[in-house]
């Protein structure tokens, strides 16, 4: 949901990044500059290697650009230390990730109150309860990650990015590990989430169906916009 | 998050991981190792107090104090006081008369109670069986020994006459505790009770009397005195214990303490090797969790903290269940061991319990923690790219600090610094031997990549995780090495213990031979059968000076050096080194030397006096001042019980001054005619029958061994641990792989081939640095810290290299045959 008078919440400038590999100097980003309104749903989609997940990355506050900053609500994150970005993550950001990263050793449940628990919250259960139940899995709250399927996994996934009710939500391929028909459904749910929370979802992917539910695309070609 | 929040979240991530069964190998390793140690704690302290109790039968009590004066009444009402048993014993040189015969014996006048701890037996005929006294001699009547018997001839009847009193001989002492180990000045002994010693009239200002306290009663109390009395005892009083006393007990309860200190150590080092295995795997493991965790908001130190407190909870929880074991096996033991040596074993302290859980906690702040604070290290982006690990280098200063409480441990347990660093060098050589010889095979192996895919791929993977083989078989070498030294060695080390006491050791000692008597007593032992004995010389002397230093007791702050210097030393000489005797430091003479002002030293008593290799040392014998260098240390087997001498000398520097003769000689039991008939050819002699004493040291060893083999059972299942966790640390990736080798066409045949050919090649490897770990460190425990000799045993190459190579492949098999069942997609899942 595009609007226009809506404040800027994420703003690229000049960003870049390099890395060394032996002796040479690999360029994996460069010059990217997008400004991104509150509310906004964005796709970031490139073919492989063209720095989407870096880009990801750096706008997460997972990694330090070479070059350029990066401000999130205002904040920056490049002037942030490693616990600062931390701290804004943990206040303001969720995540999805292609592989799920749900916590092996940790049920449904436990999964989606950890955020909860890591930020001091009182009412962790309960909030993670009816969070999964809003995914429909509120009858698969004892069950380990391997004890589920992928697309459920997923769901966890996006019931843990939204029980801290994150104003910014990060995705990196949510349906990449996913078939069609699974694929569609978490979509839906990503998207209904969204809209009822208003937060703002950046997601990489390669999924036309999901670019088409955004609001916008940002392009990556060889680590540039186009 | 408040400090409160965080234990709890701390504690859940505690329980989440625990019921996930992420923890279940750590805990095992720490409860293992805290079971262990306990065990070896509460149980060493058991059998030490029996054993030391056992001792004090032949001191005839716990503790005694010994003066030159009467002992003030302050001394026994403060053991009285503290419910301890109490009874005086006076000793003094007296003639005792028998017709127109006299002969100069030691008089023991014992009270009520006497003996405290040990048997007084007696019998009424030379040489016949003997009983339990039960009671002291009545008034007016006195036992006596073997040897005042046999020279005052009272086989007819009759009696002996003690100052101004006439006394009955009612009984021959045989057996009577409380007998220093003095016999080289031993003179026949007459046993006398105390309410008949005023009518003696022998009691008279200046009579050389040596007054003792003998006190014994429950550890607690006897502790208390200890202390209390220490700082009440005046000059020329000593208070001693059976250690003070017996070198030849304190050498073999020594020996003992060493073997279960050894078992103790070799528990904290194989749990401390599982512990670090199972802690790798742990962190391989938990890196996306804290990529996540950290991607979720958490802080670095958050993250450092909540490790922090997961694993202390953990650690004490396992701590705890290993001290439980530990006490309640050492029960079950104590109980069987009981049965077996009809000893009661007293209870142990709260101390094993103690150093238990503080061992646990150790062990995995120490090994576990270091390591697992890395994981907040973790690169957050890792949720993004999997092959983030952890920052290179990270883990080893963790390792570092891991190896210096390891370190530390193996010198608390060790008890003695020389031993421990000794064990920590071997350690430190054993993993760097495995280490080089696994680098050596896996260079090696390149060559032999062509003989079928099976054994291709096994060696591909061992080559590609060079360092992860390299660790395993360290960690299994290590495992192996304990296992090997603990199943066959460890037999091979108790046996030569026990032949160091052969049953022929000598039971009898000669002393108070003439010069002109050794030829004809030599003569008898062969015209009645049996071996010639050597026979030593022996001269008395005071040691005066240590190079331009006067020897005086102030010097000294140790009792045994005290006393040391106060008495006279047995000095002896001999053309050459005897064959139970070390040289521990310098060189000892040849035989037929010309440079005859040296002296050898017994290395105890070196160390106890501050004498050190090119002292001169100069002893006053018989008013005449005798100097000589120091040019050798010897280790002297005391409870060889062969005829020893602390100073030795070559022939030459002492012949001149009077002396006597010694000897000691095994007699059969039922040859009681022989010594008969000894005494009567060389009246003068005096005879002593050290049979009793050498019983109990034989029985005492029996027991510690026995001790000790149980001991190392748990050792043996820290070694087990180790292995079990060294399989395990690679379980992970081996599974991935034979997951992507079955999804590209693999059979389960041909993947098991590929398993068994990596397990069998590191179990072979980790086999042959075991059997050259174990054999080396059993030669150098046995001729370093046990003064016995080794000879290896070439079994333990065999055994150890195939049953290591069979028992790593039976392991490997059954760990990875389980995932083979699964089918290649639900692996591939879980495994993200």
């Amino acid at each position: 949901m595009s609007n226009n008078l809506a404040p800027t919440i994420i703003k690229a400038s000049e960003l870049g990044k390099q890395v060394t590999t032996g002796d040479a100097e690999l360029t994996i980003l460069s010059g990217v500059s997008f400004e991104i309104r509150a509310g906004e749903a964005v796709a970031i989609i490139g073919v492989s290697g063209s720095g989407k997940s870096t880009l990801l990355g750096l706008l997460a506050g997972l990694d330090t650009p070479s070059t350029g900053t990066v401000k999130i609500d205002g904040h920056e994150l490049t002037a942030l230390d490693e616990d600062g970005r931390a701290a804004l993550r943990g206040r303001m950001v969720g995540f999805v990730f292609q592989s799920f990263q749900l916590l092996p050793a940790m049920t449904a449940l436990e999964n989606v109150m950890l955020p909860l628990e890591l930020a001091g919250a009182a009412d962790a259960d309960a909030a993670a309860r009816a969070m999964l139940g809003r995914v429909g899995l509120g009858d698969r709250l004892h069950h380990y990650p391997k004890q589920l399927s992928g697309g459920e996994q997923q769901r966890v996934a996006i019931a843990r990015a939204f029980v801290t009710r994150p104003r910014l939500l990060f995705a990196d391929e949510p349906t990449g590990n996913l078939d069609a028909a699974t694929g569609a459904q978490v979509i839906e749910l990503l998207f209904g989430l969204n809209r009822e929370s208003g937060a703002t979802l950046l997601l990489v992917t390669h999924d036309e169906m999901l670019t088409r539910r955004c609001d916008r695309i940002l392009r990556l070609a060889g680590g540039r916009l186009i | 998050m408040n400090f409160a929040r965080e234990i709890h979240l701390a504690w859940r991530l505690l329980a989440r991981d625990y019921r996930a069964g992420e923890l279940a190998l750590i805990a095992f390793a720490i409860i293992v190792a805290v079971a262990a140690v306990t065990t070896v704690g509460f149980f060493s302290s058991r059998v030490k107090q029996a054993l030391e109790q056992q001792a004090n039968r032949l001191l005839g009590a716990d503790i005694v104090i010994a003066d030159s004066r009467p002992l003030g009444p302050e001394l026994e009402q403060g053991a009285t006081g503290l419910g301890l048993a109490v009874t005086s014993v006076m000793r003094f040189p007296s003639m005792a008369l028998r017709g127109d015969r006299s002969v100069l014996t030691e008089v023991k006048a014992v009270a009520p109670g006497y003996p405290l701890r040990g048997e007084l037996r007696i019998t009424e005929r030379l040489f016949a069986p003997d009983r339990l006294a039960g009671t002291l001699p009545a008034p007016g009547e006195v036992w006596v020994d073997e040897r005042l018997y046999t020279a005052l001839e009272l086989g007819g009847g009759g009696g002996i006459t003690l100052g101004q009193r006439a006394f009955r001989v009612s009984a021959i002492i045989t057996q009577e505790p409380g007998v220093e180990m003095g016999f080289l000045s031993g003179a026949p002994r007459v046993l006398l009770n105390a309410g008949d010693l005023p009518s003696t009239g022998l009691i008279q200002p200046g009579s050389r009397v040596r007054y003792r306290l003998n006190i014994a009663g429950g550890d607690t109390a006897l502790e208390q005195y200890r202390t209390w009395a220490r700082g009440r005892l005046q000059p020329g009083q000593r208070l001693e214990g059976i250690r003070d006393a017996r070198p030849e007990l304190r050498s073999a309860l020594e020996r003992a303490e060493r073997f279960l200190n050894l078992a103790a150590l070799t528990s904290v080092l194989l749990a401390a090797v599982a512990i670090a295995l199972a802690t790798r795997r742990y962190l391989q493991r938990h890196l996306d969790g804290c990529a996540v965790m950290r991607c979720l908001g958490a802080r670095q130190s958050l993250i450092t903290r909540l490790y922090v407190m997961h694993f202390t909870m953990l650690g004490l929880l396992a701590a705890v269940v290993g001290v439980a074991i530990g006490a309640a096996t050492q029960l079950v033991l104590a109980r069987w061991l009981g049965e077996v040596v009809a000893v009661k074993l007293p209870l142990a302290g709260i101390v094993p319990a103690v150093q238990g859980l503080l061992v646990g906690l150790l062990l995995l702040l120490g090994f576990a923690l270091p390591p697992l604070l890395g994981l907040a290290q973790v690169p957050t982006l890792r949720v993004l790219r999997r092959e983030l690990g952890l920052p290179k280098g990270g883990g080893a200063l963790g390792y570092l600090i891991g190896a210096g409480v390891i370190a530390g441990m193996i010198l608390w347990q060790a008890q003695e610094l020389r031993f421990g660093l000794t064990v920590l060098g071997w350690l430190v050589l054993a993993m760097a031997t495995a280490a080089a010889l696994g680098w050596l095979l896996l260079r090696a192996l390149g060559t032999l990549r062509s003989r079928g895919v099976s054994w291709r791929f096994g060696v591909a993977s061992l080559q590609r995780r060079a360092l992860g083989t390299l660790l395993q078989i360290v960690a299994l070498g290590l495992g192996v090495m304990a296992l090997l030294t603990l199943t066959l060695i460890r037999t091979d080390l108790l046996n030569t213990w026990r032949q160091s006491l052969p049953p022929d050791a000598p039971n009898r000692f000669i002393i108070n031979i003439q010069r002109d008597q050794v030829a004809p007593i030599r003569d008898f032992f062969a015209g009645n059968g049996l071996p010639s004995p050597e026979v030593f010389p022996m001269v008395r002397g005071r040691l005066v000076r240590i190079g331009e230093r006067s020897v005086a007791e102030g010097d000294y702050a140790e009792e045994r050096a005290r006393r040391l210097v106060t008495r006279e030393f047995n000095l002896s000489w001999a053309p050459r080194r005897q064959a139970d005797n070390r040289v521990v430091a310098g060189r000892f003479w040849e035989e037929g030397t010309t440079r005859v002002d040296q002296f050898s030293v017994e290395r105890g008593l070196a160390e106890a006096l501050g004498i050190r290799l090119g002292d001169v040392l100069t002893f006053d014998v018989a008013g005449t001042p005798v100097a000589a260098t120091v040019t050798s240390l010897r280790s002297v087997e005391w409870d060889s019980f062969n005829v020893n001498f602390f100073v030795l000398a070559p022939p030459g520097l002492l012949d001149a001054h009077p002396a006597t003769h010694v000897t000691s000689f095994h007699l059969a039991a039922g040859r009681v005619e022989f010594l008969n008939a000894l005494v009567r050819t060389f009246p003068n002699i005096v005879l002593i029958d050290i049979a009793q004493t050498l019983a109990q040291v034989q029985r005492m060893i029996d027991q510690a061994a026995r001790a000790v083999q149980f001991v190392f059972l748990f050792t043996l299942i820290a070694g087990l641990a180790v292995l079990y966790a060294a399989v395990a640390s690679t379980q992970d990736e081996r599974v991935y792989q034979a997951t992507l080798l079955r999804t590209l066409g693999a059979s389960r045949a041909q993947i098991h081939r590929a398993h068994l050919a990596e397990f069998l090649l590191i179990g072979a490897v980790a086999g042959v640095v075991a059997a050259t770990g174990a054999t080396g460190l059993a030669y150098f425990v046995a001729n370093r810290f046990l003064q016995l000799q080794y000879t290896p045993d070439p079994a333990v190459w065999l055994i150890g290299v195939a049953g290591s190579a069979l028992g790593v492949a039976c392991a490997g098999w059954l760990g990875t045959r389980r995932v083979l069942a699964v089918p290649p997609l639900s692996v591939l899942r879980a495994l993200g």
